[in-house]
Formats: structure tokens, C-alpha cells, sequence
């Protein structure tokens, strides 16, 4: 059971075991496997077991009453446990073969990956708003509802739009919540339409969400300088279209300037305009979608308004509403009556003008999302937010113009790009791709940028390096990144092998994808 | 500003090199009418630190926590004690401020946390293959009538009166978008659950039968029955799960019968947090099912080396490759909170899992005899794991819980709240009782719900007085 390493990392010679150039030795392999910091860890049902506990429990009593009607657990559950200590040395030693903003620079395009404040973690802390329940009679949570509301409002304010519902979970979830909204409108209207526009550049959520709310899908073409192409646009438009779907900044990176325009086209055949606010962070404090004929957008409180990415969640996708979709906002939402207090309506009042399409969620959203956006708000204020936009802006343009002369940059001659900075990998030789120089740029110390992403550019390179990098930061990843385009181009065979230094070497994906192994068993 | 590292020189300096001669320069492709003179009007300027945190402190001070008073609610959110190392292990900034693992190599930390919470869900529910997680309860729920649906190729899923009905409004919601068809039916104030008026439900055309365990009044009851049911009609048996400790002490739907399992995690490790961030769970009985599933799977793999390694895998079923033919749009999960609730199952293993229950249940047991005592109360439930349905004479329970909270008791969630407007449920109280629920608690509640009840009896004889 305790073997030195089970975790798979064999004390094998070193792969770069010769002498290196310069002279240097990459040293012997060592018995644990460990080298050094970098510590190998093995999976807990390989050291914990079913008799180990890091909690003080009483014993279970025998002959305690019970009430559970035959349906006690008789087989074992097959769960290990650990101690505390091993409990926290094994999660340490996880967290250390993982990357994070904390770490370093992180310029994964359309992910914002952005400095996480402390205070937001503190302040989702306090018990106030960490240890109550979603159904404490109201008037005992009148300060969450406060929140709730406080934040409704800057997001309405930034926005430019008069409602909001702030019960979606993440983007995705967002994006479902104001395409339903679209097909109630249209299905009050008499007839729920057929088709929902996508442009090429989109995320993959746009087409997935749209199919998902019983829309059928059609693509709209980009033009060469990287934008939706209006004229195709306008000329599939007509009373079949119920919606389009544009993202604003647009994953090329480049502001929609005729977004205005496809707004008043779309609105002309009775449709509705979803914006995809992924990329708001480019444009808040600045610009005030409103102004631009948005009906829906969601927000990703975890993008723009800086809660922490986790790993892969949790998120929070609250969605702004125009007038003409605002009645059908779901369920539920909070209000603020005459006399100050907050209510959360949960059912839908006969006789009002609100009919909500349904309930997105058990409860009332992300509450934990919500403290962490709103002190962030409150900490950059409207001054600081149009700074964080022009920050993060500056920073993009900064990057483009100095890898332009070196990378194919697609888009360079379309005007500044927005937060984030578009390449294409068309220039390398040796068979080398875009994928060989993000693995390389783990070797030096990065967050590889989004890649192959949007689908629009041959192997496309997103870079989105964010508002809070500083410009020495900024300026040693252009050096590293030049470097290794001069690599990639001259065809350095030793890219495709990258990364050398990283807990891992390249993972076999097809392997695991041909015979999943999803879950843990115990070895034959 | 204390997040943001440009100085003016800086900000002149790369002005200069993009060519432009203000910020204004690089904002040129923004149409005139959506231009601003300035920052957005009508919200506060930039604060400190200390500003903010005053700010956010008087916010949180208006409400009642839960470990200031007598706490009993349940209904889908349960409060437990949550070991000081878990919020130590969510907090460390690797964990913290990384993003979906896409590049497998330096985010092992993330994927070996998935691989072993996926592994700890699967055997706690009894499937073979659990995901990385969804985003809560009642989304997942959802998520497997949508699967249910591909995996028959029909469009009917029948739903137990019995499931939480915030579950079954999501799952209505979103079968009106669809076209799938649900067959619902109102919940029955009765000892056992009505099985027998479930099952009749199920046709040729139905894709799933939806049972919550235990179910939203708190009662046990027994799957193997509907599994056999669903299974004989073609149908998948969905079933859902709101409390994962309840799983230490009583069977898994696995063991059970049930084809797609899922449930809320927020029990373990996350918290209460006023319903958000939760934790979906999804888990299938049988691998054959594991590419109509929706959400991020990590599997195991090994480097160009030979070591063993872990990735995202089967993406192919994803929303970023598969576009609108994608099993699920999700993208964004609950990864951190999948990190709590790994982290806190593994501080407590099998024999803590098994202890956790017990204990749950033991204090529930103390509770529904002590309540069932109080003039005017009726327990329901013949069985129950740690929350069970109370009827309470005179008013409404809405009221009730009220009335209590006035006399600093958070005393159960009325049914009359989750279902408004259903006047057989009004009288109905749901209490629920964990480890963390002291026997001093339950003898405060049991006090005051008598005296609430004797006042309401009181004023309604007070009532009957010729008025006026």
C-alpha cells in the first residue's frame, strides 16, 4: 500500500540526463521520484484507508434508535480517509503542480484571467453572508437581499439597461437564461421563430445554448478584417429569426463597429439581439452596451468583476435585460418596496405586468459570486472600472504591436485591437504549430494563451494579458514569446517534445479518450 | 488604484509604441453614440480597502447567521460543520486562480483533485462513472432528464410529487423550451411516499421516472420498486439526492436500481452561502452511458514518459468542439466547490462518512420524538434520515416560521413557502436536524413552537368572540 510512489512518477534517468551545453548536469534520478520542490503525490485510495478518519465523530452507539425503514447501508461504501495533517499535505502537494494568476502571468484569451482580490475572499466570508440559508424567512436576511440589489444596480448602471435577473450560475447558464427570454417574448407575441444567427467567431456555448432552447443554428461569415459580416447578415435576416448572438468585444478581439447598424436590422424583422458579454471587461465603465440596441447580455461576474476561476468554476452569469424583454425575466428576483424593505418574489403575482418564463435554478444565484463582484465594484468604483477597462486595452495593443512584425497577426490592419490580441501560427516551419509554442511558453514560466480559439484564424493564438500585469511583467513574456516564435519559425525540432520542466510531459489525450478511465480502481 | 500596476509612465510609454496619442486613440472603433464624457455617473468612486470592507461588514451585519440561534432548515441546503483545512485547501492561490485545466501539464493539481472527487461521488451514489460536476442540484436534475431523453429517444419524463419542487419548476422551464413533455403531479401529505401513483404514470413513451431520496418531505423509500417499474417500460430511473451525508446511512440509488443519479454537494464542505455557490453531482450506473453525458469528465492517462497523468477527456460531447450538437452548453462548473467536497470527504473517509450520519440521525430521532410531544404537532414520516414533515395545528406554517423567527428560533422551512398557494400543504413544517444542532437547540425549538401554537390557539378562540 505505502510503496515510496504509486503515483506513476518511476525513478527513471532524467530525460535531459546528458550534459547540457553550458556543461550543466540535469543530476541523477532519485529513489522517491521527488526532485527537489517538485513532489510527486499519490491518489488517497492509495495511502488513505476505511478505518482512517481526520474528523472527531462520536462512535456509533450500537442498538441507537433508528428510523430509517430497512434502508440501512449494509455494503461497504469504498471511501478512504486521511488524517488532518496527511489531508493537508496531500493537498498542498497537488496545488503546487497547478498554475494559477498567483503564480504568474496567465494571458488565456476570452478567460480574463485577472488578479483575485483578498478582500472579496474575506468579505464572502463574513458569517453574515457565508452561514445563512437560502430559505431563512426574509426578513432575517434583509442584508443579502441588499446585496442582491446593491449589485443589480451597478450592473444595470454599467450596462445601461433597465433590469436584470441574477439567478444564472455561470456564462453558459446566462446565456440560456436570456435566449429563453427571447423565445418566451416571441412565443407572447404568437409565434416563438425558428432560427438563431451565430457568427463563426463565436464561443461554442452561443450554438450549444441556442440548439439547447429549440433554436436551429445558422452561421454568419466574418469579413476578412475580422468582424461580422453585416451585409451577409442582414441578408439572412426575416421573420424566421429570432434572435442573433453577438459577442461584443468579439473573440478576434476587435470592437463590433457596426454593432449599432445589426442592432436597428435585427429589431426591423422583429428579433431580438443577444450580446455575449464574455468580453465586457474590455469596455466596462467606458461604454454602456444599452447604447448599442443590446435586449440580453449576461455578465461574467468571474471575468470582468475579478471572483476567482477555482479550476474551472464556480462561475456566475447574472443577465441584463432591455424593456421589451424584461417581463420575462424568471423567477426568482428581489425588490425593493416603499418603506425600504427587500422582498425575494418567488411566485409569479397574478395581475402585474411581469409573466417569468420559469426558474433557472433552485435558489436565488451565486450569493457567495455576489459579495466577492460587488466589493470589487466598490473597491475600483466608476473611476477605477473605465481605468481597468483602458488598462486592460492598453496592455492588449501593447502586445500586438510588438509581436506584429515578428507573428501573423490577422487582424493588425483592423484598427486597435479591444482586451485581447489575436495571432496566427501560418509562419512556422518543421511542422511546428501553434500547440508546440504554447507548450514551449510553459517551459518558460507561462500560462500558455487560449489557443486554437476562434476557429476563424489558422492556429489561432489568443493572447489576453488583463489589467493587472505591470508592464515589466508584460515585457519579459514579449521577450519569451519572441524568442519562441523565432523557434517555431525556424522549425527547433526540440519545441515539438515541449514542455521538458512541467510536472508532466505531453499527455496522451487519445489514449484517454479511447479507453476511459474515469474513476479509480484498485490495481489487479 | 491598489490592482492596478501601470504608471503614468508606463501608460505613455506603450501609448507611444502602439502609435496613438491617448487611451481615447484605441477606443476609435466604438461608435460616437455610445462614447462617454467621463466615468458612469450615478455610482461611487474608487474606495479603500477599509472603506469597503465597512461597507460590506454593516451589509452582512443586518442578517441572522445561523450560529447565532437555534438553526433548523433544510429543503435542499443543509448546514454541517465544515473542518478548518477545508476553507485552508480552497484558499491556496494554485487552487484559487487557476482556470478549467485545458493545458493538462501544469494544472495536474486540479485534474488529480477531479480524478479522486469523480471516484469518492461514483461510489457514494453506487454508479460506475461520475462528472467533474455541474452547477448545482437542481440544474443536474435537468441535466438527466436531458439525457434521459437522448439515451430512450423519447420525450416524457414522468416527476415524483415528491421531488423538491424548485427541481421540478427548472425541469419544467426548461421541457417547455424543448417540447419535452413532463408529467408532474402535486405532492400528497401522507406516511409513505405513493410509488404505486408514480409508476402508473410511466408509458411506452417515457423517457424517465424522477425519485428524490430521501424525498422533499424527508421520507425513505424504497427505489428497487420504480427501478423495476421504469426498467420494464424502457425507462431510465433518475434519482436525486439532496443530502450526500444521508448516503453514509442508508443504501445508494445505485445499489438500487438507478440508472442516472444526482444530487446537490453543497452538504459537504461548501456551505450554506444563501443558496450559491452549490455543487451539481451527475453519476451514471453503467459506463455504457458515459457519452450522452453532460459536463467535464477527467480520466487517466499517461506523459510521454510513461508517468501517469491526468486530462480533461471525451470532450467530443462538449460545447467547445461539438457546437450546437453539444450533450450539454455548460462550460463553467463548480470546480472549487468540488474541491471542498473532496477535500472534506476525504478528512472524513468511510469511517467519518458512516460516524457523520449517524450522529445526524441519532439527533434527528431525538428531535422528532421531543417535537412530536408539543400540543398541536403530528410527525408525518414513519422513516426519515435527519429531516422529517411536521403538521402543526392553527395557522399556516409560513406564519409559523415567522412568528418563530421573531422569537430568534430559525425553526424549519414551511412547505406552504415552497409551494405557494397549495392549500393542503400549508400546515406542513420541514425541520431538519444535523451534527450541528445541539439537544438544548431542539428543547428551545420544541418550547417555542408550543408556545406559538398555544398563542395562535388563543387568539383564534379570541376570535370567534363576537366581533364588533
Amino acid at each position: 500500500m505505502n510503496a515510496p510512489n504509486k503515483s506513476g512518477w518511476k525513478p527513471v534517468a532524467p530525460v535531459l540526463g546528458e550534459l547540457s551545453e553550458d556543461g550543466m548536469h540535469n543530476g541523477p534520478a532519485t529513489t522517491t521520484g521527488n526532485r527537489a520542490l517538485m513532489l510527486e503525490e499519490p491518489l488517497i485510495f492509495e495511502t488513505g484507508h476505511a478505518e482512517t478518519t481526520g474528523v472527531d465523530l462520536p462512535e456509533i452507539g450500537a442498538g441507537a434508535p433508528t428510523r430509517l425503514a430497512g434502508f440501512e447501508r449494509s455494503e461497504p461504501i469504498g471511501l478512504v480517509g486521511l488524517t488532518e495533517p496527511e489531508t493537508v499535505r496531500h493537498y498542498t502537494r497537488l496545488s503546487r503542480q497547478n498554475y494559477g494568476i498567483d503564480l504568474g502571468f496567465f494571458p488565456l484569451g476570452s478567460c480574463t484571467m485577472k488578479h483575485n482580490p483578498r478582500l472579496n475572499e474575506k468579505m464572502a466570508r463574513l458569517p453574515g453572508f457565508a452561514d445563512i440559508h437560502p430559505l431563512a424567512p426574509q426578513n432575517s436576511v434583509q442584508g443579502a437581499l441588499e446585496v442582491i440589489d446593491q449589485l443589480a444596480t451597478w450592473l444595470k448602471t454599467l450596462t445601461g439597461m433597465p433590469a436584470v435577473a441574477m439567478s444564472p450560475k455561470a456564462g453558459a447558464h446566462g446565456e440560456l437564461c436570456g435566449i429563453l427570454a427571447i423565445r418566451a417574448a416571441h412565443t407572447a407575441a404568437g409565434n416563438p421563430r425558428e432560427v438563431v444567427l451565430v457568427p463563426e467567431s463565436a464561443h461554442g456555448t452561443n450554438p450549444a445554448t441556442a440548439a439547447f432552447a429549440g433554436y436551429k443554428v445558422d452561421n454568419i461569415p466574418a469579413t476578412p478584417e475580422g468582424r461580422v459580416d453585416v451585409e451577409a447578415l442582414k441578408a439572412r435576416l426575416g421573420p424566421d429569426v429570432a434572435a442573433v448572438m453577438i459577442t461584443n468585444p468579439n473573440t478576434c478581439g476587435l470592437f463590433e463597429k457596426d454593432f449599432r447598424t445589426i442592432a436597428d436590422a435585427v429589431h426591423a424583422v422583429g428579433g431580438y439581439v443577444y450580446c455575449d458579454g464574455a468580453n465586457f471587461n474590455a469596455i466596462v465603465g467606458r461604454v454602456r452596451p444599452g447604447d448599442l440596441g443590446v435586449d440580453a447580455m449576461h455578465i461574467n461576474l468571474h471575468k470582468t468583476f475579478s471572483t476567482p476561476h477555482g479550476g474551472g468554476g464556480p462561475g456566475s452569469g447574472p443577465v441584463v435585460f432591455s424593456e421589451a424583454l424584461a417581463p420575462f425575466a424568471p423567477l426568482p428576483y428581489v425588490e425593493k418596496d416603499d418603506a425600504g424593505d427587500y422582498h425575494l418574489v418567488e411566485e409569479e403575482v397574478v395581475g402585474d405586468d411581469h409573466t417569468a418564463f420559469g426558474r433557472m435554478t433552485a435558489f436565488h444565484g451565486q450569493m457567495g459570486m455576489f459579495t466577492r463582484a460587488l466589493t470589487y465594484m466598490l473597491s475600483h468604483g466608476a473611476d477605477g472600472l473605465k481605468q481597468v477597462a483602458e488598462d486592460a486595452v492598453l496592455n492588449a495593443n501593447y502586445i500586438l504591436r510588438s509581436l506584429e512584425d515578428i507573428l501573423h497577426a490577422p487582424f493588425a490592419d483592423s484598427g486597435p485591437c479591444m482586451h485581447e490580441a489575436l495571432f496566427g501560427d501560418k509562419d512556422f516551419g518543421g511542422g511546428l504549430s501553434t500547440l508546440d509554442l504554447a507548450k514551449g511558453l510553459i517551459d518558460e514560466g507561462y500560462h500558455p494563451m487560449t489557443v486554437y480559439f476562434p476557429l476563424v484564424v489558422h492556429g489561432a493564438m489568443l493572447v489576453e494579458p488583463t489589467e493587472t500585469e505591470s508592464k515589466g511583467s508584460i515585457d519579459q513574456f514579449i521577450t519569451a514569446f519572441r524568442s519562441l516564435v523565432e523557434r517555431a519559425k525556424a522549425g527547433d525540432e526540440t519545441l515539438k517534445q515541449a514542455p521538458y520542466f512541467a510536472p508532466r510531459r505531453r499527455l496522451d489525450e487519445t489514449a484517454a479518450a479511447r479507453k476511459p478511465k474515469l474513476a479509480w480502481t484498485p490495481e489487479e | 488604484m491598489r490592482y492596478l500596476p501601470l504608471t503614468d509612465t508606463d501608460r505613455a510609454d506603450m501609448l507611444a509604441k502602439c502609435g496613438a496619442d491617448s487611451i481615447d486613440d484605441l477606443f476609435v472603433d466604438v461608435p460616437a453614440v455610445a462614447q462617454l464624457d467621463g466615468p458612469i455617473r450615478d455610482l461611487p468612486m474608487h474606495a479603500s480597502e477599509m472603506i469597503v470592507e465597512r461597507h460590506m461588514k454593516a451589509l452582512a451585519g443586518k442578517n441572522l447567521t445561523a450560529e447565532n440561534t437555534p438553526f433548523f432548515l433544510g429543503a435542499g441546503a443543509y448546514r454541517h460543520h465544515i473542518p478548518a483545512s477545508v476553507d485552508t485547501v480552497i484558499q491556496r492561490g494554485e487552487f484559487l486562480t487557476a482556470y478549467t485545466p485545458y493545458q493538462p501539464e501544469i494544472a495536474q493539481g486540479t485534474l488529480q483533485m477531479l480524478f479522486e472527487f469523480q471516484t469518492q461521488v461514483a461510489r457514494l451514489y453506487g454508479c460506475a462513472v461520475a462528472n467533474a460536476s455541474l452547477y448545482d442540484g437542481s440544474t443536474a436534475c435537468w441535466e438527466a432528464v436531458a439525457m434521459a431523453t437522448r439515451v430512450t429517444k423519447r420525450n416524457r419524463a414522468v416527476l415524483s410529487g415528491a421531488l423538491h419542487p424548485h427541481y421540478a419548476e427548472v425541469v419544467k422551464t426548461m421541457a417547455q423550451f424543448t417540447g419535452d413533455e413532463i408529467a408532474d403531479s402535486a405532492p400528497a401529505i401522507q406516511t409513505e411516499p405513493d410509488l404505486e401513483g408514480l409508476t402508473s404514470r410511466i408509458d411506452e413513451n417515457t423517457a424517465c421516472v424522477v425519485v428524490q431520496y430521501p424525498d422533499i418531505l424527508g421520507r425513505i423509500s424504497d427505489l428497487s420498486e420504480v427501478a423495476d417499474a421504469a426498467h420494464e417500460k424502457g425507462a431510465l430511473l433518475v434519482v436525486v439526492n439532496t443530502e450526500p451525508v444521508a448516503l453514509g446511512a442508508i443504501k445508494s440509488p445505485g445499489e438500487m436500481g438507478a440508472d442516472i443519479v444526482v444530487g446537490e454537494g453543497q452538504a459537504l464542505g461548501v456551505g450554506l452561502q444563501f443558496g450559491g455557490p452549490y455543487l451539481g453531482l451527475f453519476a451514471v450506473r453503467d459506463a455504457k452511458h458515459v457519452r450522452q453525458m453532460p459536463g467535464r469528465l477527467c480520466g487517466e492517462t499517461t506523459d510521454a514518459e510513461g508517468k501517469r497523468g491526468f486530462v480533461l477527456t471525451l470532450s467530443t460531447r462538449e460545447q467547445h468542439i461539438r457546437r450546437e450538437k453539444a450533450t450539454s452548453n455548460i462550460c463553467t462548473n463548480s470546480g472549487l466547490c468540488a474541491l471542498a467536497f473532496t477535500t472534506h470527504m476525504t478528512l472524513l473517509g468511510e469511517k467519518g462518512l458512516r460516524q457523520l450520519a449517524a450522529e445526524n440521525h441519532r439527533l434527528a430521532c431525538l428531535a422528532a420524538d421531543r417535537l412530536e410531544k408539543v400540543p398541536g404537532v403530528k410527525l408525518l414520516n414513519n422513516a426519515f434520515f435527519n429531516e422529517f414533515t411536521l403538521m402543526l395545528d392553527g395557522k399556516p406554517a409560513r406564519e409559523i416560521v415567522r412568528d418563530l423567527t421573531e422569537r430568534g428560533v430559525l425553526g424549519g422551512v414551511s412547505l406552504g413557502r415552497l409551494y405557494p398557494g397549495v392549500e393542503a400543504l400549508e400546515h406542513a413544517l420541514l425541520v431538519a436536524v444535523t451534527e450541528t444542532t445541539t439537544v438544548e437547540d431542539i428543547e428551545v425549538l420544541a418550547t417555542e413552537l408550543e408556545a406559538v401554537i398555544a398563542s395562535d390557539a388563543a387568539h383564534s378562540t379570541a376570535q370567534m368572540e363576537p366581533a364588533q
